[in-house]
């Protein structure tokens, strides 16, 4: 590909979302005929490129080529227009429309002014077929389809607007393996065909089979470009990993033999999200669960809460087995749980409630007598509680959404730690928030723990995991796929397992640990 | 699967409200004491197919995941209208019966404006201009009267060949020149896409405002279309508030019985009218059981609430309990 | 900054602007009356204005708990004349039946309300079409009773008492209610668990559900005391005309949704005050009030009415903008 001109180029893009730096001076060229895979850890800036690239996102700085002269998309329109086709997971499908109508929504074939259904089926088993998917039968209704057949959609739809450059945004996190070999298959004919192709996974075994370059992003940055091939697996990892800061973390205490069960779980399954999930939190235990997003983690949270109906094995507390049929359920004194939720500003807030009224929310009971508040327990309490977290807030009586999302965040916290709960689920609670907040968050969790708490806790952050956690469950697929146990945590088994790359990779790296 | 199992699964909701009508239309027919004959069938599609042109208004409302509880008072307004207008010669009635549908089309636009530009929630919107509607036809109207060019109200009213119920070919009529196109149209597929998912209809590049704004504005067309009959069917102009409040209500029943979403993105005006036949057919059946008229507001009543709660079965499959509050 | 200097700003700052607007469309409303007749201003007529309020008062009350929910009463005009014939007819029964007449009535409404809330809340069906519902068959059963005709059944002398007497002088019983009405509301709005639910649910339902709330009872209870408080104006209104009828309660649908929402209540839910639905009431009251002194056909007050609402919504009522 060397001396190739570049179909499309970014140069020092730049974008901020509040005080977070999502991109910083990032590059990225495009070759026609050619599969570029973008590699990177969550928050690496990826996606962030890539909505600037579609048009979702306007970039603060930088330029973008297309063909040798400067382009800038107003919207998503604009960036198909210009033939750069981004592939998002299943978001852009209506579910009640049939197949060959989502394929061919932006732009449908007319007739006398009508949609000619007969033109739109063609173009839609056009598309199917190129997408080697023609089993989709065009009339099938989206809602119908099972996640995997979506995606296969979701690519005919982008193929039927004739793409230049074809952005895949982990397209095959939902694909069982034979849609993966057929996607492939086309991805190939595509590149002979001359479109560039932009391809971002987690799946190194999928981008080492694919991929003719490849760029690794690290902090919004892109850190290195080499051909796909000539790095190994682990020199891949250490070029996601390496970091120009690190957190501070508390000190673990030395392990103890066995903690007491708190919180247990066996053969957890729910849909096809969890699959026999077991294990155990010990009084005293902070336990990680680790691997890519979206791997049933966040699930497993709800369904120690009491949100997930038809769940199957069982939840133990304190040795016994309980039933937990809501949060309403789980926050009782017997059980004493508390869960902070992943999206703090639509599960953890009422942003524009008052800074009050959101700490007493979950504790509602406990500073009331006979449904009635009681004024001053409710004071004492939050007081406590914001000198406890040193919630920064101008006042009580303001909207929580005037806060900073660091302090938004440590009122949910707050709010639960008011019912003094046993076992406290966290998922993902540092996400968005600055690092100061996030040293203060660590403390917290670990001194929850040393006064006996049970905690459970998800993160997508690695060093997180690392740092924090006296054990770390790694999910893939809805499964644990590996307990990695005090010294065993290190980033590089987070990333191998979290990846699921067997044998070899993982082997050795569990001697290393051990 | 074939083609025509994709066919029958999409209709399937307007063939349940096709069976329910041909259902209870051959026990009324059948019970009735002058039995299946050109005179039974007239008089029931002259009363069914008012219902029908108002359910078929509100479902593309309903389409887009709005609703409209102006409809009834459209109907009333366009009825007082046409008392007025649509009489004389056959010019000046040609003229009223445009004045009539530009004034329904009017309407709707104006709920459209306020709901999609405006931003207000539909329900009060509409409540709100509901009244409006009411009081101008309670200003063209303040007590019941005017007439009606009764050439053109007997024509429509009357029998084709003798057998067919004109009323009945109207019907057909409006929905080959307005339902089919829009349904067919991109602005129509635009107002299910947004009905179904605004959100991914966006991402999309679906023209969302467009198509929900001409559901709307059809949806007063079809209101003062249904206004209209009522005039050739009564020869009178009535403001009365129950009635245009019972057609709206009667409208979301019919809806809901022709197997459309009220949650968007699907369903039916075919589906909707054979819903308000049915619905009209119920009523009707008390009376062929001589059953005490009393009884049947609340007879609609309570087939309403169960047909409101038939859709709350999906609730069960929800896995998830978090999915109850999108 | 100190004392009252220190306090007003405060209290200004803190006033939601559509309360403001409200109080101030009501002074703007008495000088126009004033304008028209020098009796506006009079004691008697404010004191009188305030007694048709009340009744208003009281349902709207109801109303505004279900919307602060995010959720809407369609119901309220059959739950007042359910309430308004139910009590009436109970005062047929003897003794007993008079003495029990005014809670069977609001009972009642509290049933109708159950059957609101059990499809809101546990079947999840949207609060508008089963609220429609339920009204349809609330109709249908007092038509089964009334056997159509205009129900004969006087109101007792406790609903009249309560609607016209004077327990204080010169103060209408129906206003001492809906204060002390109001006054509950504002209680329990402000000071029990019940109240932030309801504020919680109404802003982020998803949210209040996560934090432990048993959110389908509050949505439960809302829609059984607003079914409670509409019958419960029914009474008051049968009271008030010393007979229930039929259609009675057909005029305070709009008036209600108005009422709250031209108060500063968000119809989405969760932000509102129950000083700004006061307000609201007022305002709607003596809109109808001059409206009638005015000798303005109904036509007229219908247009207005809604022209009004629509006008005052895309001021201050409008969704957040979103999405393209």
């Amino acid at each position: 590909m060397d001396g190739a001109v570049p179909l499309f180029r970014m140069e020092g893009i730049s974008k901020r979302y509040g005080g977070v730096r999502a991109l910083e001076k990032a590059e990225l060229s495009v070759t026609a005929g050619s599969i570029h895979a973008i590699l990177g850890e969550n928050g690496a800036g990826k996606s962030t490129l890539i909505k600037v690239m579609a048009g979702v996102v306007a970039p603060d700085e930088g330029r973008m080529t297309l063909d040798g002269s400067e382009v800038s998309f107003a919207s998503p329109a604009a960036a198909n227009q210009a033939g750069i086709v981004c592939i998002f997971q299943e978001l852009s499908l209506i579910p009640e429309l049939s197949v060959a109508d989502n394929i061919v929504i932006s732009d449908p074939p007319k007739r006398f002014g009508l949609i000619d259904r007969k033109a739109q089926r063609r173009i839609a088993e056009e598309a199917l077929a190129r997408a080697g998917a023609a089993d989709i039968h065009p009339l099938a209704l989206v809602k119908d389809l099972p996640l995997s057949r979506r995606q296969m959609v979701e690519i005919a739809k982008a193929l039927a607007r004739k793409p230049r450059i074809l952005i895949l945004d982990e397209a095959t996190s939902a694909l069982t393996a034979t849609d993966v070999a057929k996607i492939f298959g086309v991805l190939r004919r595509l590149r002979e065909e001359g479109l560039a192709l932009l391809y971002i996974s987690h799946r190194m075994n999928e981008i080492a089979e694919l991929a003719d370059q490849c760029t690794v992003f690290r902090n919004g940055r892109n850190v290195a470009s080499y051909a796909a091939g000539s790095k190994s697996d682990s020199e891949v990892v250490e070029l996601m990993i390496g970091r120009e800061y690190s957190h501070i973390f508390p000190p673990k205490p030395p392990r103890h033999a066995a903690a007491v069960p708190v919180l247990e779980a066996r053969k957890l399954s729910w849909t096809d999200r969890l699959d026999n999930v077991s294990l155990t939190v010990g009084a005293g235990e902070v336990v990680g669960l680790g691997g890519l997003d979206g791997q049933g983690q966040r699930e497993l949270l709800l369904a120690f809460f009491g949100v997930l109906r038809g769940l199957t094995g069982e939840i133990l507390v304190d040795g016994k087995a309980v039933a937990i049929a809501s949060p309403s359920a789980a926050r009782d004194d017997r059980i004493g749980m508390a869960l902070i939720p992943e999206d703090r500003k639509t599960e953890g807030l009422m942003l524009p409630m008052t800074v009050r009224e959101n700490l007493s929310f979950a504790a509602l009971d406990r500073v009331s007598k006979a449904g009635v508040i009681d004024r001053a327990v409710e004071q004492r309490l939050i007081d406590d509680m914001v000198e406890l977290l040193a919630i920064k807030t101008a006042g009580l009586d303001i909207p929580v959404g005037a806060l900073s999302g660091g302090n938004q965040q440590k009122v949910v916290i707050a709010k639960w730690l008011m019912r003094q709960p046993r076992i406290v689920l966290l998922n993902d609670p540092t996400r968005g928030i600055d690092v100061g907040t996030k040293q203060e968050l660590y403390q917290l969790m670990r001194k929850l723990a040393d006064a006996g708490a049970a905690i459970l806790f998800y993160s997508t952050d690695y060093d997180e995991l690392i740092g924090c956690c006296d054990r770390v469950l790694v999910l893939y697929d809805g499964a644990v796929k590996r307990e990695l146990v005090g010294a065993e945590i290190t980033e590089h088994a987070l990333i191998a397992s979290a990846l699921n790359i067997h044998g070899e990779a993982a082997g050795p790296m569990h001697g290393e640990g051990a | 699967m074939k083609d025509w199992r994709y066919w029958l699964a999409e209709q399937r909701g307007t063939l349940l409200a096709l069976g329910i009508f041909v259902a209870m239309f051959a026990i009324y027919s059948a019970n009735h004491p002058a039995g299946f004959t050109a005179n039974v069938v007239q008089t029931a599609a002259n009363k069914g197919v008012l219902l029908a042109f108002v359910a078929m208004a509100q479902t593309l409302v309903v389409i887009t995941a709005g609703i409209d509880l102006s409809v009834g008072m459209i109907f009333t307004l366009t009825n007082c209208l046409a008392s007025w207008l649509v009489i004389g010669t056959g010019l000046e009635t040609a003229f009223g019966v445009v004045a009539v549908l530009g004034t329904g089309l009017v309407c709707g636009a104006i709920n459209g404006a306020i709901v999609i530009y405006g931003r207000l929630q539909p329900i009060v919107a509409t409540i709100a201009t509901g009244a409006v509607y009411f009081g101008l036809a309670l200003l063209l109207r303040p007590f019941p009267g005017g007439s009606v060019n009764e050439d053109l109200a007997d024509a429509l009213t009357g029998r084709l060949f003798g057998v067919v119920p004109a009323s009945l070919v109207a019907l057909v009529v409006v929905v080959a020149i307005v339902w089919v196109p829009f349904s067919r149209s991109v602005l129509g597929r635009a107002a299910y896409a947004a009905g179904s998912s605004e959100t991914a209809a966006y991402m999309s590049g679906v023209p969302i405002r467009r198509g929900k704004f001409v559901a709307y504005a059809l949806a007063g067309l079809l209101a003062a279309i249904g206004g209209l009959f009522l005039t050739f069917f009564t020869y009178t102009g009535d403001a009365a508030y129950a009635s245009g409040n019972a057609y709206t209500l009667f409208s979301i029943a019919a809806v809901v019985l022709g197997g459309v979403s009220l949650f968007g993105g699907k369903g039916s005006a075919l589906g909707a009218i054979f819903g308000a036949l049915a619905f009209r057919t119920i009523g009707d059946l008390l009376f062929v059981f001589d059953l005490d008229p009393l009884w049947q507001p609340l007879f609609q009543g309570v087939i309403l609430l169960i047909a409101v709660s038939l859709g709350a079965f999906a609730l069960f499959r929800v896995r998830n309990r978090l999915e109850w509050f999108l | 900054m100190n004392g009252i200097a220190g306090r007003m700003p405060k209290f200004l700052r803190r006033a939601d602007p559509a309360v403001v607007t409200a109080f101030a469309c009501i002074l703007l409303l008495l000088f126009l009356g004033s304008l028209y007749s020098r009796s506006f201003l009079s004691p008697e007529y404010l004191l009188q204005q305030l007694k048709v309020a009340s009744f208003l008062g009281v349902i709207a009350t109801g109303m505004m708990l279900v919307i602060l929910l995010g959720q809407i009463d369609l119901s309220v005009p059959w739950s007042v004349a359910t309430g308004a014939m139910m009590a009436s007819a109970a005062a047929a029964y003897g003794p007993v039946g008079v003495a029990l007449a005014i809670p069977f009535g609001i009972l009642c409404g509290v049933a109708i309300g159950i059957v609101n809330g059990i499809g809101v809340a546990y079947l999840r069906i949207p609060s508008m079409i089963i609220t429609l519902a339920t009204n349809a068959v609330a109709q249908g059963l007092m038509v089964v009773y009334t056997g159509g005709f205009s129900p004969q059944d006087s109101a007792t002398p406790a609903m009249r008492y309560l609607a016209t007497g004077f327990a204080i002088p010169a103060v209408p019983n129906a206003v001492i209610i809906w204060a002390l009405i109001g006054a509950a509301m504002v209680f329990a709005l402000t000071r029990t668990g019940f109240g932030r639910a309801v504020y919680g649910i109404g802003n982020r339902e998803r949210a209040a559900y996560l934090s432990g709330i048993d959110t389908r009872r509050v949505v439960m209870v809302a829609f059984a005391v607003s079914g409670g408080l509409s019958a419960f104006g029914g009474v008051l209104l049968a009271g008030y005309a010393s007979k229930a009828a039929q259609s009675m309660g057909d005029a305070y649908l709009l008036p209600s949704i108005a009422a709250v929402v031209l108060g500063g209540t968000s119809i989405l839910g969760g932000r509102g005050s129950y000083l700004g639905t006061v307000a609201g009431v007022i305002l709607i009251t003596l809109l109808q009030s001059i409206l009638s002194v005015m000798q303005m056909p109904e036509a007229g007050r219908q247009i207005i009415y809604g022209t009004v609402i629509v006008a005052m919504l895309l001021l201050y009522g409008r969704a957040p903008a979103s999405r393209g």
